[in-house]
């Protein structure tokens, strides 16, 4: 297998991007992500979106991707795996490079959500669920965190206030990012005071709708010396590993069986444990799934995350800053785009050049991306050269 | 067309009806062709028992677009006495009664109607025991 590394990254700020199109958001940041890397051809695209169907009522946006980007007959793949679309686009892309198959690729990821309204928003993200056992019968996401919210301070003793703690973090950061949908500081006491979605979970516990796009270009570590010189990120880990479909069906119910696995995987691969990660851009499409992430990346010990994150180790200067781009709950969550925005963070940040949002000296970082209530998990590893 | 999947869910909306993996007796709901947890593909055909405990639960207030009309209503995760889970509504109860460990049972009732045929899906809800 090849080294990989990542040489080029794009994306523009995201929101209710009404004026824009799906094809229009996804080639404005696969154009910077070319820039930036500095190639003049790509030999293959993959783009994550979850459901360009139910959203924009478009399907092969692989070969609509290629076309609009002026990228037409390079081989374009849409890949899915809900939430964690992007992350999964990544890793195939990066397989695709470190076999030898392709030298360079263009992995990206899209989501357009708001050309619907908010409860066909909320069925189009339900089929993320068990659609037959889970949906049919009125569970939405919100609601299935918040079932393993309140399971995780049944058993662990996690207060409300430690939920809350996680958005008013997360949105600390968002407010250093400029490319953020929701770059606004926030209190604990507003949190506590949002309205109700699922109980315990309220609205500033979830991560917003959003439109938006992100790109990254991958290519051998070879091709990428002979391009630049300084700067190189290799991608040193990648994991990817399922659980069951439905929420019901784990044995543990605070416990994010496939983080842990595919973190072991990126973990073993890269050769280093979680006390070598200097930062980590991590799934918090709820509080609730921040607290429960550190603790099966490794970050936290078993049920006490909700005690991470109070100890302030997870800000930035602290042991371990956790979503320093302001996570999905503050930059924004279009589903399919998320991976590779995480992905996006970690580059910047490993090149130093994140601004007042730097993690001080970071060379080794680590994305997580899940998807639907956890069926699906992608961790990366990414290192400074 | 829904209604071919509608008669397909009916033996386990109607009737409950799981598989028990003859090797290790791990309950699955719905059943399945090869157990995860032994790997092998034999089972019988059992019934859910209708009676169990609430795991977790929550109080949906932002509903799906089929439920736009019934929302906030209660749902949990249910484990039945005998082994299986399922996710489903509490029902006939103040939102107060709903706690980790309740003891509730399976009642049958119509769940929404779906799609652009308005189809009605009968299924399961459950009511405090």
């Amino acid at each position: 297998m090849r080294d990989v590394a990542v040489i080029g990254v794009g994306m523009q700020k995201w929101g209710e991007l009404w004026e824009k199109s799906l094809r229009d958001i996804f080639v404005e940041s696969a154009l910077l992500a070319i820039e930036d890397a500095g190639v003049d051809k790509i030999d293959s695209m993959i783009i994550g979106c979850m459901s360009s169907g139910l959203f924009v009522g478009q399907e092969h946006i692989g070969s609509l991707l290629a076309d609009y980007l002026g990228a037409a007959p390079v081989p374009a793949t849409r890949v899915e795996t809900a939430c964690a679309s992007g992350g999964a686009a990544f890793r195939m892309g990066f397989i695709e490079v470190a076999s030898g198959l392709s030298d360079i690729v263009l992995v990206g990821g899209v989501e357009k959500m708001t050309d619907v309204g908010g409860d066909e928003a909320t069925y189009a993200l339900g089929t993320a669920a068990d659609q037959e056992y889970e949906g049919f019968n009125g569970i939405t996401f919100p609601g299935l965190y918040a079932m393993m919210a309140r399971r995780h301070m049944h058993e662990h003793g996690t207060t409300r206030e430690q939920l809350a703690m996680v958005a008013v973090k997360n949105h600390e950061n968002g407010s250093k990012n400029p490319l953020a949908q929701f770059p606004m500081k926030i209190t604990v006491e507003q949190v506590l005071n949002s309205v109700m979605v699922a109980d315990p979970l309220r609205i500033l516990d979830c991560s917003p709708i959003t439109d938006g796009a992100a790109a990254a270009i991958l290519c051998s570590l070879e091709t990428a010396r002979k391009i630049k010189s300084n700067r190189l990120i290799r991608v040193a880990g990648s994991g990817q590993a399922t659980d069951t479909i439905a929420f019901h069906d784990r044995d543990d119910l605070t416990a994010l069986k496939s983080t842990a696995v595919a973190a072991n995987m990126a973990y073993r691969m890269a050769g280093k444990k979680p006390s070598d990660i200097d930062l980590a851009e991590v799934h918090d499409c709820f509080t609730i799934a921040e607290i429960c992430i550190t603790e099966a990346l490794g970050f936290a010990e078993r049920g006490r995350g909700g005690k991470f994150v109070e100890s302030g180790d997870t800000r930035i200067g602290g042991k371990i800053p956790v979503n320093a781009s302001g996570g999905l709950k503050s930059k924004g969550h279009p589903v399919g785009a998320t991976g590779i925005a995480q992905i996006i963070e970690v580059v910047h940040q490993l090149r130093e050049e994140a601004g007042e949002r730097q993690v001080k000296g970071a060379r080794v970082g680590l994305t997580q991306n899940m998807g639907g209530s956890g069926g699906s998990a992608v961790v990366h590893i990414l290192e400074a050269l | 067309m829904i209604a071919p999947r509608i008669r397909r869910g009916m033996p386990q909306r109607y009737r409950y009806e799981a598989g028990k993996c003859k090797k290790c007796g791990k309950v699955f709901f719905p059943p399945r062709l090869i157990c995860s947890a032994c790997q092998s593909r034999e089972f019988e055909t059992i019934r859910l028992n209708r009676l169990g405990k609430v795991l977790t639960y929550t109080i949906i207030r932002v509903p799906p677009s089929q439920f736009k009309d019934e929302a906030p209503y209660a749902m949990g995760v249910v484990e039945l006495e005998g082994g299986g889970r399922i996710t489903a509504q509490i029902v006939d109860c103040d939102f107060d009664d709903v706690n980790i460990g309740m003891p509730v049972k399976i009642e049958f009732r119509r769940i929404q109607a779906e799609g652009e045929s308005g189809v009605i899906g009968y299924g399961y809800k459950c009511v405090p025991a």
